[in-house]
C-alpha cells in the first residue's frame, strides 16, 4: 500500500507480548508532520512499551512501524536515531560526571578520539540557541537542576539529527516556568518542522500543547488520533480511567493544635556549598497541612533534609521541643518525623530488597518488628501483607522487590512505612510527582487523613493545583527565603503566589 | 530458525542461581578436557585422577577438606565485606595477621609449653580474631572518615602484612637462621584426628583437624548475622542503597568500619587455623593465596554463606589437584575457566535466550 508522504511516523495493529501481559493490543499512532500528537494514558497503560519500539528498544510481536513513508524494522537504538527518531526519556541518561558537551557526543559516530571541544561546544551553544534550550555545554550534569538536564536530553536527540521526538512523560519533573519554557521550546521545534510525541497523564498540558491525541487504556486504544478541540478535560479523564473523576478533594474542618514544629532563623548550603536556605523560620501545628510553594530548586529540598537529619545547618529546628538540627537522622525518626522523600527510587526505598524489607526501613530497631539483636521477620511479613491490602499496593507478594513496583505502586509502599507508625510530623516532599490520576487521588487522600489524625504536615510541592487544595496554610520559597505566608488558602490568588515564586514580590 | 536474546521481566525461581554456578563448573571441566584432548592429553583419565586423589578416599577427602577450610574463613570474609559493597581484598594480608597473632601467643611467649592446650588454643584463636579485625579497622577508618577507596588501602595493606611477617621470621623467631619461626610446642596444634589414631585405626593419617568444625560453626554465626539480625539488614540495605540506608538513620561510617573489622576477623581467623592446625610454625608458604581465592569463592557463591562451604570444598579439591597432577596449570586453567563461565552466566540471570522459528518472527514484514 502507498503511503501518505505526510505522515512523520504510522504504527499500523502494534501489538506487543511480555510474559504474562499483553502490553500493547492492536494499537495504531499516527503523527503528522509538524504536529505535536499527545499520547495519553495512565501509569502501566502501553505507553512507554509503545515508544520503546519506536525508539528501538523493543520490538512489537506483530505489527508495522513506518517513518516518512519508509517502513522500518528496528532492532537497536542506533537503527531509530538513523531513521530520525530520538526520544527523551522519563529518567535521564546522563552521566552525571561529565559534562553536557561531554553527554551529547557520546556514543556518537564520527567523533574521533582527539576532539575539539571548543568547536563541539560551540555547535551545541547555537543549536541551544536556535530553540532556546539554554544550557552551558561546559557544565557538568551533577552541577544542573532536573529541567536543565531534561534541555540536555533534547539537546542530544537535534544534534543527532531527530526529525522526530517522544517526550516521555518531560513535564513530570518540571517546575511550573520550566513546564512553560518546555513547551514554548517545543512550539518552536513544531515551527521548524520537526514532529512531537508527547507522552502525559496529565490533562491540562495535553489539553494546551498538542494537536491531536491519542489514548491507551490497558493496552488498548480508547480513542485513535482525535483532534484535541473537541476534547475537554473530562472526556480526557474518561477514556484514560474509563470512568467520571472527581478533580477537587474537600478537606473537612479542623482545628489545628499545638505547634509541633519550630524552624527559627535555619541556612544551610545545598551540596554544591552554594546558600540555599536563608534564615528560614516557619511552624507546622498538629492537624495541620502547611505548604510549601516554589520552583524547583528554590530550597526546598534542603528545607526538607535539615529537618529530617540529612543536611547540617545554622539555626534551631525543634521538634515537640526536642532539637533536631544538625543531629543524626535517627534523632528526628525518634521524634516521630516521617519523611516522604523526593526521590523514591535513590533514597526512599532500596531497590533489590523486597516490600515488607521496605516498610521495615525506620523500624526494624523497635518492638515489635526488631526483638533483640535479630529481626522478627514473621511479624514483618505479616504487616507489610497487611500494608499491601490496605493501602491497595498492586504487586504479586511482599517477597517482590520494590524495584519492579511502578512509582505509584512504591509511593504507597514508602507512604504506608511513613504512615503506620503513627507519626507526629510528615514531611511529604512531592509525593504525588510522576503518578497518574487514580494514584493522586489516594495518596492526596492519605495525607488528608493524617491530618485528620493529628499529624503535622509540611507538604513541599511544585504542583499548585494539589498544595491549593490540601494545604491550610500556604508558604512560598524563592532562592532560600520565605516570600510569604498566605493565611487563607481557598481564597489565594493565584497571580500573586506566581511573582512570590519567582521573588517580584514578597510579604 | 534464529536466536533472539530478551531482557527478562519476571523473577528468576529461586534454584536458579545454584544451578548456574553448577553449569558454570560442568561447563568448565568439559572445555578444560577439550583443550587436553587437543594437546593429547587424556582428560578422562586426568579427571578421574582428580576425582580419585581429591574425593576418592577418606584420606584424600580429607586432604580436600584441610584446605578447604581456610577458604571457608576467607569466602566468609569477602562475603560478608561484599554484602555491603566494601571491596575487601586484603584478606590474604588479614590472614598473615592473624597468623602473627596467634604465633605471637606462643612465640613472645605469653604462654609456657606446660600450659594447657585448650587455653594455648583459645588464647590463639582470640589473638587471630584481633589481629584480623585491627587488619580490617585500619582501612574501615580510613573509608569512613576521610573516604579513601577500600580497594587500594587493602591491596596495599596486604604487602605491608607479608613484610612484617618477614621481619619476624627472619629476624626475631626464626629458627636456626631459616626463614620461618621453631615449630609450635604440641600443646598449641589443633586436634587432628590422626592424633587418636592408637584408638581408632582408620583415623591414621587423616590429617582432618578441628578447624574445619570451627568453619562450620562461623559460617552459622554469619548466615545468621545477615539473614536473621538487625545489623545484617543494616549492611544489606547499605550495600544495596546507602542514601536509603542514610535515610532510615543507619549510621553508615561506623558500620563501614564493624564490617571490615568483621571481614578482618574471620581472614585473620584463617590464618590462625592454618597455623595450628597444619603448618605449626609461622612462615611464609602458610597461604598459596587463600584470602585472594576467597574473593572467587564468595562471589562463585553468589554472597550466601552456606554456598561458601560447597564452593570451597570444590577450589580445595583444585589446590590438591594443581599437587597430584602435572603440569600444576591444568588446574589454574579450570579455576579460571570456572570464573569465566560463572561471570558470563551472569548475563543470563538478566536476559533469556530463545530460538524463534524464522517465519513467526516475520509476521508484520510484507
Amino acid at each position: 500500500m502507498e503511503k501518505k508522504e505526510t505522515l512523520a511516523i504510522d504504527m499500523r495493529n502494534i501489538t506487543i507480548r511480555f510474559p504474562g501481559v499483553l502490553a500493547n493490543d492492536n494499537v495504531n499512532l499516527t503523527l503528522k508532520k509538524g504536529e505535536i500528537h499527545a499520547l495519553l494514558g495512565e501509569n502501566g497503560a502501553g505507553k512507554s512499551t509503545l515508544m520503546n519500539c519506536l525508539a528501538g528498544i523493543n520490538r512489537p510481536n506483530s505489527g508495522e512501524i513506518w517513518v516518512e513513508g519508509k517502513q522500518y524494522n528496528f532492532s537497536s537504538p542506533k537503527d531509530s536515531i538513523k531513521a530520525g527518531i530520538g526520544m527523551v526519556h522519563q529518567h535521564f541518561m546522563l552521566v552525571p560526571t561529565q559534562t553536557v558537551a561531554e553527554n551529547i557526543l557520546l556514543g556518537l559516530d564520527g567523533v574521533g578520539f582527539f576532539m575539539n571541544m571548543k568547536k563541539f561546544e560551540q555547535e551545541i551553544r547555537e543549536l541551544a540557541d536556535q530553540y532556546s534550550l539554554h544550557v552551558d555545554p561546559e557544565a557538568y550534569i551533577w552541577q544542573l537542576s532536573v529541567g536543565e538536564q531534561q534541555r540536555v536530553e533534547i539537546l542530544k536527540m537535534l544534534y543527532r539529527g531527530a526529525n522526530i521526538l517522544i517526550m516521555d512523560e518531560p513535564t513530570a519533573v518540571l517546575a511550573p516556568q520550566e513546564i512553560e519554557g518546555l513547551m514554548e521550546t517545543l512550539r518552536a521545534m513544531t515551527k521548524r518542522g520537526k514532529s512531537i510525541i508527547f507522552i502525559s497523564h496529565k490533562l491540562n498540558e495535553v489539553k494546551s500543547i498538542a494537536d491531536r491525541v491519542t489514548v491507551l487504556r490497558k493496552g488498548k486504544m480508547s480513542a485513535e488520533g482525535l483532534p484535541m478541540d473537541d476534547m475537554d478535560r473530562k472526556k480526557l479523564a474518561q477514556l484514560m480511567v474509563g470512568r467520571n473523576v472527581i478533580f477537587m478533594i474537600s478537606k473537612d474542618e479542623k482545628e489545628p493544635g499545638e505547634i509541633v514544629l519550630q524552624v527559627d532563623g535555619v541556612s544551610a548550603t545545598n551540596k554544591r556549598g552554594v546558600p540555599a536556605l536563608r534564615n528560614i523560620s516557619l511552624n507546622v501545628r498538629a492537624g495541620e497541612i502547611l505548604g510549601i510553594a516554589g520552583v524547583s530548586g528554590n530550597g526546598q529540598s534542603e528545607l526538607a533534609e535539615v529537618i529530617t537529619g540529612l543536611r547540617d545547618c545554622t539555626g534551631s529546628i525543634q521538634v515537640n521541643g526536642v532539637e533536631v538540627a544538625n543531629q543524626p537522622p535517627l534523632t528526628a525518626i525518634q521524634q516521630g518525623v516521617s519523611h516522604v522523600p523526593e526521590d523514591r527510587n535513590k533514597v526512599g526505598s532500596s531497590p533489590n530488597l523486597s516490600i515488607t524489607e521496605n516498610t521495615i526501613l525506620k523500624d526494624y530497631r523497635d518492638d515489635p518488628i526488631g526483638d533483640g539483636w535479630k529481626i522478627n521477620f514473621e511479624k514483618a511479613t505479616t504487616r507489610a501483607e497487611k500494608l499491601k491490602e490496605s493501602y491497595d499496593i498492586l504487586a504479586p507478594n511482599v517477597e517482590t522487590m520494590a524495584r519492579k513496583l511502578s512509582g505509584g505502586n512504591l509511593q504507597k509502599v514508602i507512604l504506608a512505612r511513613e504512615i503506620t507508625n503513627q507519626p507526629k510530623l510528615m514531611i511529604a516532599v512531592q509525593p504525588t510527582r510522576g503518578l497518574d490520576i487514580g494514584a493522586i487521588e489516594s495518596i492526596q487522600r492519605l495525607l488528608l487523613e493524617q491530618r485528620q489524625n493529628g499529624t503535622a504536615i509540611l507538604l513541599i510541592s511544585e504542583e499548585l493545583d494539589e498544595l491549593m487544595s490540601l494545604s491550610d496554610r500556604l508558604s512560598v520559597i524563592h532562592d532560600g527565603k520565605i516570600m510569604g505566608t498566605i493565611e487563607d488558602t481557598e481564597n489565594a490568588s493565584i497571580e500573586e503566589i506566581g511573582l512570590m515564586m519567582t521573588g517580584e514580590i514578597s510579604k | 530458525m534464529r536466536i533472539e536474546i530478551e531482557k527478562r521481566v519476571e523473577d528468576l525461581p529461586k534454584w536458579a542461581p545454584a544451578m548456574l554456578s553448577v553449569a558454570a563448573v560442568v561447563l568448565a571441566f568439559l572445555v578444560g578436557g577439550i583443550i587436553l584432548k587437543l594437546i593429547g592429553g587424556q582428560p578422562l583419565r586426568i579427571f578421574s585422577f582428580f576425582i580419585r586423589n581429591t574425593f576418592g578416599s577418606w584420606p584424600a577427602f580429607s586432604d580436600t577438606l584441610v584446605k578447604a577450610t581456610p577458604l571457608i574463613f576467607t569466602g566468609l570474609a569477602c562475603t560478608v565485606a561484599f554484602k555491603m559493597k566494601m571491596w575487601n581484598i586484603g584478606a590474604e594480608g588479614q590472614l598473615f595477621m592473624g597468623a602473627w597473632f596467634s604465633s605471637f601467643v606462643v612465640l613472645w611467649p605469653i604462654v609456657g609449653p606446660e600450659t594447657p592446650r585448650w587455653i594455648v588454643i583459645s588464647l590463639m584463636i582470640i589473638f587471630g580474631i584481633v589481629g584480623g579485625a585491627f587488619y580490617g579497622f585500619i582501612p574501615g577508618l580510613l573509608k569512613a572518615r576521610y573516604n579513601v577507596n577500600e580497594i587500594i588501602t587493602t591491596l596495599m595493606l596486604n604487602y605491608v602484612a607479608f613484610e612484617w611477617v618477614n621481619y619476624w621470621i627472619f629476624d626475631q623467631w626464626s629458627d636456626a637462621g631459616f626463614q620461618l619461626s621453631p615449630t609450635f610446642e604440641k600443646n598449641a596444634w589443633l586436634p587432628r584426628l590422626t592424633d587418636y589414631a592408637r584408638q581408632f585405626r582408620a583415623f591414621s593419617g587423616i590429617t582432618l583437624h578441628l578447624g574445619v568444625v570451627i568453619a562450620l560453626i562461623a559460617v552459622v554465626i554469619i548466615w545468621w548475622i545477615l539473614t536473621k539480625s538487625k545489623w545484617g539488614f543494616e549492611v544489606k540495605l547499605i550495600g544495596d542503597n546507602p542514601d536509603a540506608a542514610k535515610y532510615a538513620g543507619i549510621n553508615i561510617q561506623r558500620n563501614i568500619i564493624l564490617v571490615l573489622m568483621l571481614s578482618g576477623a574471620l581472614a585473620g581467623l584463617a590464618g590462625t587455623i592454618e597455623i595450628t592446625g597444619v603448618v605449626h610454625r609461622l612462615q611464609q608458604q602458610i597461604s598459596p593465596g587463600y584470602g585472594f581465592t576467597g574473593i572467587i569463592v564468595a562471589w562463585l557463591a553468589k554472597l550466601n554463606p552456606t554456598a561458601v562451604i560447597l564452593v570451597s570444598i570444590l577450589f580445595g579439591a583444585l589446590i590438591i589437584a594443581s599437587r597430584e597432577i602435572q603440569p600444576a596449570g591444568i588446574s589454574s586453567m579450570l579455576q579460571g575457566l570456572i570464573l569465566f563461565f560463572i561471570i558470563s552466566s551472569e548475563v543470563l540471570t538478566r536476559y533469556k535466550v530463545k530460538l524463534v522459528r524464522t517465519n513467526a518472527a516475520a509476521i508484520g514484514a510484507d
